[in-house]
């Protein structure tokens, strides 16, 4: 080995050792929270022993399990109409020329840029002044103001001068505006729906912000009701739920990453 | 016989403050394969895409078959367009993408068959209807974008650029295709390109433009031997281009001067001391190492490019003017530096009105 | 015309929808705080719609000015650990072949899908007095008794910059991917040595992503107040804290509008300075 392989090497070493090390920071608290699942104490404060009792305990938990299905909810509601929003407002700002466009389009950066707890406040402010009746229906707003940036700017992004060339090219067939819009527009953009589908559902599912101000007094969303949980501390039976949730979503990934491999293989055999 | 399918009338096109399009007049005859050549910028996308619909025009009307199309949307015109970049559908298989005409009009599922069979037969892709657009070459993905335009049965065909994307030996080899393929089925076909030889090469005619205006309508073999504005001169092969004034009248024969000296050339309805063009092609220069004729024009070769299958030989005249002179074979001759006069035979030269654009 | 007519529709109902939602839920919300902040506050709480700046001055008094210099100060140490740790992290991946790449940024994203509090209880689980970590420091002996890190600032802080990492990380990675690798060769074939190549060439076309990591760190960090709620035990406060505390407890909507309306202006700043100098359009967010 030479001078210059020589240095490369250690190089590439200390690197790994570094991206490792980087990894690690992120993951310890999500090792951490699992081990405190099979933590064998009424409230976490330290390790006492093994169980997997709260894994049953954590379904007799109304108030727990309520808040979960609560925040499912409002997920799916606000990923759907946001995601719908979103998909028509993309394609309208990439494709006309309006005189509010660039209005729009600065206002649609305020939410991802600003703190939330600015925006919050905000709507909290004009709903408590008008009379809204903060609830399901405040929550949902809130959420979907969030959820509609964020998903217009990953549609945003797979729509280029393709697809515009396409949808003339539908056209020039004999398709109208509808049909092109349902047969090619949105087939071709469908990886960005997909994205900010997903990006929708995990902003909402995770919120704490919105949901904790435009709550109002009945029923609160799973982060709401750990953060107020954790003053008197949060019970294993919360860490039993979010391991669940966590190994549900990397399960989901881990065979959705399988299937497409599958569809690959099947049509490079066909091909 | 000469009947026009499509009309261009007094048609203005206008984009901000930007007119692209100056009053322009074009009748597309039936059946014929016309070009609308001219650089990057000049319009002929532009007036393919009113034609087809996605620009409307600013002023002027557009006539299929004697129908003003104004107010009809893409999808209701019966004209069909390639694209450019071909413009397939990523998610369909080369079947639905040829298909789509006929599943928008919800043609039949096996008329539609048999019909989409007939396209890939006709381009050649049969044994390719399961692929996705992705997976096929460049070649290939241009026969489908032909193929999904065609069966529609068009009264016209546009077709935008469509071989712009292909290598050179493929260009010629799709040239030669279309061609054929245009004769065959006896569609019109509007071709949009920006390719001289591509254009001379395809068409029946020819219309050359350049800032939105027509400087020549004519067949290839006109628009090479006779060009009508020093623009076409330039732009359809390669010409050396001298301006000049009229200095003597003899019947048809003009004696003309221009900074290199004076020249000859044939032209009809000229006055003394008009500003003219003259353009000659390279090939039709004549050159000795000594004066012969009355005229004949003093330069120095500057160099010699060997171009495969002729040599092309830079001189520069007195003024400073760079002319070019093209011969199939090498004269040897003939060494850089060497003092040469030219000449060329008057009927090879084409005068050109200064004035007139 | 008929053909005009007819193309304002599809406009309409493409960008109608949004238009609306972001008018009535940001740009009439946003206005209104402005507005609020220069009232009154009410006896009992709420607004009383008189013009006033109290809530301005009562800003510059010095229990809310040192609030506000404590989470400035925070902010910017969190960005600038986020910007130091994550952008050799960013290059480490960015040099990766592109597959290969994209696994190590999902690798980033998964924590991520971990209910982010209780991965912030996590850290309190660690660091508490009684907790693993305490317990090693004193079974080694490096420490005679527990040490206590939980309520403390070096707590938030760990919080904060490990919930924003991946926010600085993300854009850098993407302005260093995009970086031309033949111009990193240009400059070692014209005799620049890696350091040199780095400080000439890297970092300067990297900047836009640096910038982009610098905006999605420190503005969120400025208005968080879970972080603090989770780890800083209503010990510590900042202005997140503050606004939320005038829209429960408190009830001082003017003054709680008056810090958001700081914090606008700190973003606005920001992002103005950002198309400025790093001659961007648009923001790398997604």
């Amino acid at each position: 080995m030479n001078r210059v392989e020589k240095k490369k090497r250690r190089g590439r070493i200390l690197s790994e050792i570094y991206a490792i090390l980087i990894y690690s920071v992120l993951y310890i608290p999500v090792f951490v929270m699992m081990a405190f699942s099979f933590n064998d104490q009424r409230y976490n404060y330290y390790w006492v022993g093994f169980t997997t009792k709260w894994y049953g305990k954590m379904l007799t938990n109304t108030a727990l399990i309520n808040s979960l299905w609560y925040s499912i909810a409002i997920a799916i509601l606000a990923t759907v109409i946001s995601v719908a929003i979103a998909t028509l407002g993309a394609i309208g700002l990439q494709r006309y020329e309006f005189r509010s466009k660039k209005f729009v389009n600065n206002m649609l950066y305020i939410p991802i840029i600003v703190p939330e707890i600015v925006l919050a406040v905000a709507i909290l402010v004009v709903f408590m002044t008008v009379g809204v009746h903060l609830g399901l229906g405040s929550i949902l707003i809130g959420h979907c103001t969030f959820c509609i940036p964020y998903s217009v700017v990953t549609i945003k992004g797979r729509i280029s001068g393709d697809n515009m060339s396409m949808e003339e090219a539908s056209m020039d067939l004999g398709a109208n505006r509808f049909q092109t819009f349902w047969r090619v527009t949105v087939p071709s953009i469908m990886p960005g729906i997909v994205s900010a589908t997903f990006l929708s559902f995990t902003l909402s599912i995770d919120d704490v912000v919105m949901s904790n101000l435009l709550a109002g007094a009945k029923q609160s969303t799973l982060p709401v009701l750990i953060l107020s949980m954790n003053k008197s501390g949060i019970t294993p039976d919360v860490n039993a739920l979010t391991t669940i949730m966590i190994l549900f979503i990397v399960v989901a990934m881990i065979l959705n990453n399988i299937i497409k491999g599958a569809l690959k293989k099947r049509k490079t055999k066909e091909a | 016989m000469k009947e026009p399918i499509v009309r261009l009338i007094n048609v203005d096109k206008v984009f901000g403050t930007n007119t692209v399009i100056k009053d322009m007049n074009l009748d597309i005859y039936k059946g014929e394969f016309l070009t609308l050549l001219g650089p990057s910028g000049c319009g002929k996308t532009t007036t393919l895409r009113m034609i087809a619909g996605f620009e409307t025009t600013s002023a002027g009307t557009i006539t299929v078959e004697d129908e003003n199309i104004h107010d009809k949307e893409p999808y209701e015109r019966d004209v069909n367009t390639v694209f450019q970049s071909y413009a397939l559908f990523p998610h369909m298989t080369v079947f639905d993408n040829v298909a789509y005409g006929l599943t928008i009009k919800k043609v039949p599922k096996l008329e539609k068959k048999e019909k989409v069979m007939e396209m890939l037969l006709l381009v050649q892709l049969v044994g390719y209807e399961k692929r996705k657009p992705d997976e096929l070459s460049g070649g290939q993905k241009q026969r489908v974008a032909i193929a999904r335009a065609l069966i529609n049965n068009p009264k016209v065909l546009l077709l935008d650029e469509p071989l712009g994307a292909l290598d050179l030996k493929l260009r010629k080899q799709m040239q030669v295709e279309l061609k054929r393929l245009q004769k065959k089925l006896g569609i019109t076909f509007i071709y949009v390109t920006h390719d001289q030889e591509e254009a001379l090469t395809m068409s029946d005619r020819i219309a050359v433009i350049n800032e939105g205006i027509i400087e020549q309508l004519s067949n290839p073999q006109d628009l090479y031997e006779h060009p009508e504005t020093k623009f076409v001169a330039g732009f359809i092969g390669e010409s050396n281009i001298f301006d000049g004034k009229v200095y003597e009248i003899n019947g048809e024969e003009l004696k003309i001067e221009t900074n290199s000296g004076l020249c000859a050339a044939y032209g009809k309805n000229y006055i003394v001391g008009e500003n003219v063009n003259i353009a000659v092609r390279p090939e039709h220069i004549n050159y000795s190492k000594t004066p012969t004729e009355e005229v004949s024009l003093k330069g120095r070769i500057r160099d010699f490019t060997y171009v495969g299958n002729f040599v092309k030989t830079a001189v520069v005249m007195e003024d400073g003017k760079e002319i070019k002179i093209s011969r199939f074979e090498m004269d040897n001759q003939l060494q850089e530096d060497d003092q040469l006069f030219i000449n060329w035979n008057p009927t090879k030269a084409v005068v050109i009105r200064a004035n007139e654009k | 015309m008929k053909n005009k007519m007819k193309r304002k529709g599809p406009v309409l109902a493409m960008a109608g929808p949004v238009s609306i939602w972001m008018i009535l839920f940001v740009t009439l919300p946003m206005l209104f705080i402005i507005y609020i902040s220069f009232m009154s506050r009410g006896t009992f709480g709420g607004v009383v719609y008189e013009f006033s700046t109290e809530s301005y001055t009562t800003l510059l008094s010095t229990v809310y000015f040192k609030v506000i210099i404590k989470s400035l100060k925070v902010a910017t140490l969190t960005t600038i650990t986020c910007l130091v740790l994550g952008y050799p992290f960013a290059y480490f991946i960015a040099r990766k072949p592109r597959e290969v790449a994209s696994k190590y940024i999902t690798l980033i994203m998964i924590p991520f899908w971990t209910n982010s509090l209780m991965r912030l209880n996590a850290w309190l689980l660690l660091f508490q007095t009684s907790g693993p970590v305490n317990n090693f420091l004193v079974e080694t002996g490096i420490s005679s008794e527990p040490i206590t890190f939980v309520y403390t600032d070096g707590l938030v802080a760990l919080g904060l910059v490990t919930s924003m990492l991946p926010f600085a990380v993300l854009p850098m990675y993407s302005s260093i991917e995009k970086l031309n690798k033949s111009l990193l060769e240009a400059s070692a074939d014209l005799g620049a040595n890696p350091k040199k190549t780095f400080k000439n060439i890297t970092l300067p076309l990297t900047f836009p992503g640096i910038f982009s990591a610098i905006i999605l760190t420190f503005i969120p960090s400025l208005g968080i107040y879970t972080v603090t709620d989770m780890l800083g035990g209503g010990k510590v406060l900042y202005i997140g804290n503050i606004i939320k505390n005038q829209f429960g407890v408190i009830r001082n909507w003017p003054l709680g509008s008056a810090l958001s309306v700081l914090l606008i202006i700190i973003t606005g700043l920001l992002i103005f300075v950002y198309t400025r100098f790093a001659k961007v359009d648009e923001l790398e967010v997604v």
